[in-house]
């Protein structure tokens, strides 16, 4: 069987990131297998602007951001390999991959880093009442039609959820010259960053109808109508409230789920976002040596968050086959509390490198003046201000490890909201 | 008029009042006073799209963008001289595709390389 | 001048125009949709059913027993997946458990084996069942099969054999002379000195074109969910509640692909061209089904569908020729269990009907199998590699969630039967059957069909006519 010292699942923005990370801490015997024709991973279709902010101090587009990793990738010549397609992992480190070239490869690594991205919730995912026509279609997909290859999938468009890549295709397709005739979200609030309503609905005039979801899908070939409703508290469809909108194309974008399939089939236990648990350096709890990094760990609100995890992950790795990093049973779990909608890592890490360790995490619902309340074993050891907080971006904080005792229990993060004086 | 606006400089979103004399108060950095600024007297954007490519064997457009931002008014203008752009390969990030488009100062420049 | 004229390519009509391939005769096959197998024999439950449950005596009975015992060698012939992992009906209750007796005994009468299966033995088999149940009847012979592929490959068979099909052709009028039948189409007529009328929900209009008839065939909808494979074994067997005048009840089951499907209920349907789907009837499904299985995972939910049941007003298949037309055979109201039924109905109507009525002659020489398709992530390592260095294309997946290699995919587009929109691709191979429901391998899919059907990428279809996915270039 073949061997390799790093084997790194997809190359995306997180796979390259811990390849080029993994290669500066002195591993050099590195393999991405990337199963489309491109590295990049999803920025192969974001053409539109935002990203690299705080990665490179600017604004690049995405085929901007991920060439200068790709040039990062060749200029240390670590090896990468296209159309290559991986469909199994072992615990035991043997990554199973489909290509032209190779045929049907197993290797042994000493290492892998897990960085397969995300896939969109889809119709039939959610079930939307109705027919099943041509035209109700990820947004995601769209993008891909209309910026990989040239194609529009409608002129009369709605679109279902106000995620980013939603709101992002409502700019792209107007200006491509569909009309888009609304966003129904589903919350009483938008699921899209703040620019994105701004600059994708709001300089269109695109109308955004909060509380509201599909309720009708209407359409023998392709699409004819749709129908919306109004939702009550407990998100039911309020009857009587239903407009009727007569499209070709209903656009999804209702959420992003980690690609995670090959590390639940190899029976590496999963957290709350459907990626895997893992410790500060981004390391499995249930299998020692295999990372993972970026979306298919939890999704992200910007790629140089996902960058950042990805490097994590790749100096990881490498420290684990440099035999520095051994795995422990020791570790503070980590909780979801009040008002939180997942915590990642599940594990901190105290002998992780620097004087803090990273805590990410997303709220459930839109807050404002709240304390974010870090405890170990149900006692608050940090508490911080947040004058308004929302599900739609990924919290970071770094909390100092001199705050945390490797015995005091786990550590809850949740929202206790500010007194009124 | 005064003006209640969301920042996008960066995702925190902070909440402007911009006031007739363009003085900016909500923002959390200079950056969103300058914005604020901006976005009332002469609002700009960055238009990003595709144009055709000719001679590649692997993509059918080439993604581009204004290499400064446009005002908000001159998109849809902006547009219609972009769907009229072809590229040729190699074509490299930066390459300048259009000049001055829709009257402005801005370039039509290459996001991606496409080199076969 | 056709011999016979077969209106419909679902599986009833697959197996009659297989069967007629052993023939020396001419053979057309018409079909509305731009695929086979796409209506009532693509959305059903997929189940090889027993043959416990229909009364004894029928033809449903008769059909369901002996196209049940046809399955392990036709599925051989015909590659197509079906696994025989018996069916358990549940008694969730000791009233129910007192009825399961008499399934028993109307299992013996229709020559169906069962057992009668305890708690203790039940649960092993099932871990996953209500723990209340107290018992259940276990039919060996029940069994899971691909139906996409069941009448796909029975088509492609018949095709091999020189039988020729038709799609995209709706039967708008037929008249007889003097024992020719006219059959008009959308695109044309055709004449045949018989016609089979396979046109499953259909059918009655079909044959109402020739002489009145006095059955009907109502739809009544079944509405599923699909499940991800997201782990071995979750059940086991088919899983059926009690049945009940509504039919079978709704099952809990695996699928040949590993998924696992919930459903279906039962609702009549008065438009025959209604395939949607509601809210309420699926809250009600998953509720039901619940009682049985408690722990179903429905966040695994990749789809949900819905197929109508072609129920004939007779409460029993209608096989048999016009009163006044004896050269115009009926099948209709062909519903549960259809497509365990189908190649024991396509046997009987060719046998029994059609070749003592023509005095048909068997072909020498018939091939009964189609040639194998590749499967190429089922395969073993070796095999693999020897296929892939054969054909570089099986080493590059197409489909990522259901490891579909785009030399399957191009394999389904050489060979008899064509394969001409999106959806019919998704039924040879899978492709787009996963999780992510084509998010990623559409496009490939879709322009890869515009290359081989030599047509604008704007012109593939999903499935059915004005179903295009592109509206045109952007540039």
């Amino acid at each position: 069987m073949e061997k390799r010292d790093l084997v790194i699942i997809g190359g995306g923005s997180a796979g390259m990131a811990a390849a080029v990370a993994a290669y500066d801490k002195g591993v050099h015997d590195i393999l991405i297998l990337e199963r489309t024709e491109f590295l990049g991973g999803i920025l192969n279709q974001c053409i539109h602007n935002g990203f690299g902010l705080h990665e490179f101090k600017e604004e690049l587009t995405g085929p901007e951001f991920f060439t200068r990793f790709v040039k990062q990738v060749e200029e240390r010549g670590i090896e990468y390999k296209l159309s290559a397609n991986v469909v199994g992992v072992t615990k035991d480190k043997v990554v199973t991959y489909f290509s032209g070239e190779d045929g049907c490869v197993e290797v042994q690594a000493k290492a892998i880093v897990m960085a397969a991205g995300c896939y969109e919730r889809n119709a039939g995912a959610i079930g939307i009442p109705g027919d099943r026509p041509s035209g109700v279609i990820t947004a995601g997909q769209a993008q891909l039609y209309l910026n990989a290859y040239g194609y529009m999938v409608g002129k009369k468009v709605f679109i279902l959820g106000s995620g980013d890549i939603g709101l992002i295709m409502a700019r792209r397709m107007t200006l491509e010259g569909a009309k888009v005739l609304g966003v129904a979200e589903l919350m009483p609030y938008s699921n899209g960053l703040e620019r994105n309503i701004q600059q994708c609905l709001k300089d269109f005039d695109i109308p955004l109808y909060l509380s509201h979801t599909v309720t009708k899908v209407i359409g023998k070939g392709k699409l004819e109508a749709i129908e919306i409703s109004q939702v009550d508290e407990r998100m039911k469809p309020i009857p009587g409230t239903e407009k009727r909108f007569e499209v070709d194309t209903l656009l999804l974008s209702i959420g992003l789920i980690p690609n995670n399939d090959l590390l639940d089939k190899a029976g590496i236990e999963a957290s709350k976002t459907r990626g895997a648990k893992v410790d500060s350096r981004m390391m499995t709890l249930s299998a020692p040596g295999i990372f993972s990094a970026g979306n298919v760990l939890h999704v992200h609100d910007l790629v140089d968050y996902v960058v950042a995890e990805g490097r994590t992950a790749g100096e990881g790795a490498a420290a684990y086959i440099k035999g520095e990093l051994k795995p422990s049973e020791e570790g503070i779990l980590t909780e979801a509390g009040k008002g939180i909608g997942y915590v990642v890592p599940a594990k901190l890490d105290l002998d992780a490198p620097g004087d803090a360790l990273e805590v990410k995490f997303r709220v459930s619902r839109p807050s404002k003046n709240v304390y974010v309340v870090y405890s170990q074993g149900g006692v608050p050891i940090k508490k911080i201000l947040k004058l308004a907080i929302i599900p739609s971006e990924m919290e970071i904080y770094k909390l100092p490890k001199n705050l945390l005792k490797a015995d005091g229990g786990p550590l809850t993060v949740s929202l206790e909201p500010k007194e009124e004086k | 008029m005064a003006v209640e606006l969301t920042c996008i400089v960066c995702p925190r979103g902070c909440h402007l009042h911009v006031d007739d004399d363009l003085n900016v108060t909500g923002n959390s950095c200079p950056r969103g006073a300058v914005y604020g600024k901006q976005e009332v007297s002469n609002p700009v954007r960055t238009l990003t799209s595709t144009v055709v490519v000719e001679g590649s064997g692997h993509l059918w457009v080439c993604p581009v963008k204004t290499d400064v931002a446009i005002p908000k008014g001159k998109l849809f203008d902006a547009m219609k001289e972009v769907n009229a752009v072809k590229a040729k390969v190699p074509v490299h990030i930066g390459d300048v595709l259009l000049k001055g488009i829709a009257g402005t100062e801005a370039n039509l420049i290459a996001t991606r390389e496409i080199l076969d | 001048m056709e011999d016979v004229i077969i209106i419909g390519a679902g599986a009833v009509g697959a197996f009659v125009a297989r069967n007629l391939s052993r023939y020396k005769a001419s053979v057309l096959v018409l079909e509305e949709q731009n695929d086979v197998g796409d209506v009532t024999s693509m959305a059903n439950s997929a189940i090889v059913h027993s043959g416990y449950d229909p009364v004894p005596g029928t033809k449903k009975a008769y059909c369901n027993v002996k196209g049940n015992a046809m399955f392990p060698k036709l599925c051989e012939e015909l590659d197509v997946e079906f696994e025989q992992n018996g069916s358990l009906t549940v008694a969730l209750d000791d009233k129910q458990f007192a009825m399961l007796e008499g399934l028993q005994q109307r299992a013996k009468e229709n020559g169906v084996p069962t057992r009668l299966v305890l708690t203790e033995e039940l649960f092993k088999m099932e871990p996953n069942l209500n723990p209340c149940a107290k018992g259940a009847l276990f039919c060996p012979t029940a069994g899971i099969v691909n139906p996409f592929t069941l009448t796909a490959h029975a088509f492609e068979n018949a095709l091999d054999n020189g039988v020729k099909l038709r799609l995209g052709e709706k039967v708008v009028d037929i008249k007889e002379n003097g024992g020719v039948y006219s059959v008009k189409t959308t695109k044309g007529e055709y004449q045949a000195k018989m016609v089979v009328d396979c046109a499953g929900l259909h059918s009655a209009e079909i044959a109402s074109m020739v002489e009145p008839v006095e059955w009907k065939v109502n739809a009544r909808k079944g509405q599923y969910y699909v499940l991800d494979h997201f782990k071995l074994g979750f059940v086991n067997s088919v899983l059926f509640p009690l049945p009940s005048e509504k039919g079978k009840g709704i099952l809990v089951s695996k699928t040949t692909s590993g998924n696992y499907i919930v459903g279906p209920s039962s609702e009549w349907n008065e438009d025959l061209d209604d395939f949607s789907t509601d809210a309420a009837t699926l809250a009600n499904v998953k509720e039901q089904a619940t009682a049985m299985v408690p722990g179903i995972p429905f966040r695994e939910q990749i789809r949900v569908f819905a197929g109508n049941r072609a129920t004939p007003s007779t409460h029993d298949f209608i096989i048999e020729p016009l009163p006044h037309h004896p050269g115009f055979i009926c099948c209709g109201g062909i519903e549960s269990p259809g497509l365990v039924s189908s190649p024991a109905i396509g046997e009987h109507v060719v046998e029994q009907l059609i070749a003592p009525f023509l005095k048909l002659e068997e072909k020498k020489q018939w091939e009964p199998c189609v040639r194998k398709h590749v499967r190429i992530a089922s395969l073993p390592m070796e095999e693999r590699n020897r296929l892939i260095k054969e054909n570089p294309h099986y080493g590059i997946m197409v489909c990522n969630c259901e490891k579909v290699s785009l030399g399957e995919l191009e394999d389904e587009l050489n060979r008899s039967l064509p394969c001409l929109t999106i959806k019919a691709m998704k039924k040879r191979t899978r492709a787009g059957f996963g999780k992510c429901q084509g998010g990623f391998c559409q496009p490939k899919v879709l322009l890869l069909l515009a290359k081989k059907l030599g047509i604008d990428p704007t012109e593939v279809k999903y499935d059915r006519d004005h179903s295009e996915v592109l509206e045109g270039r952007s540039k």
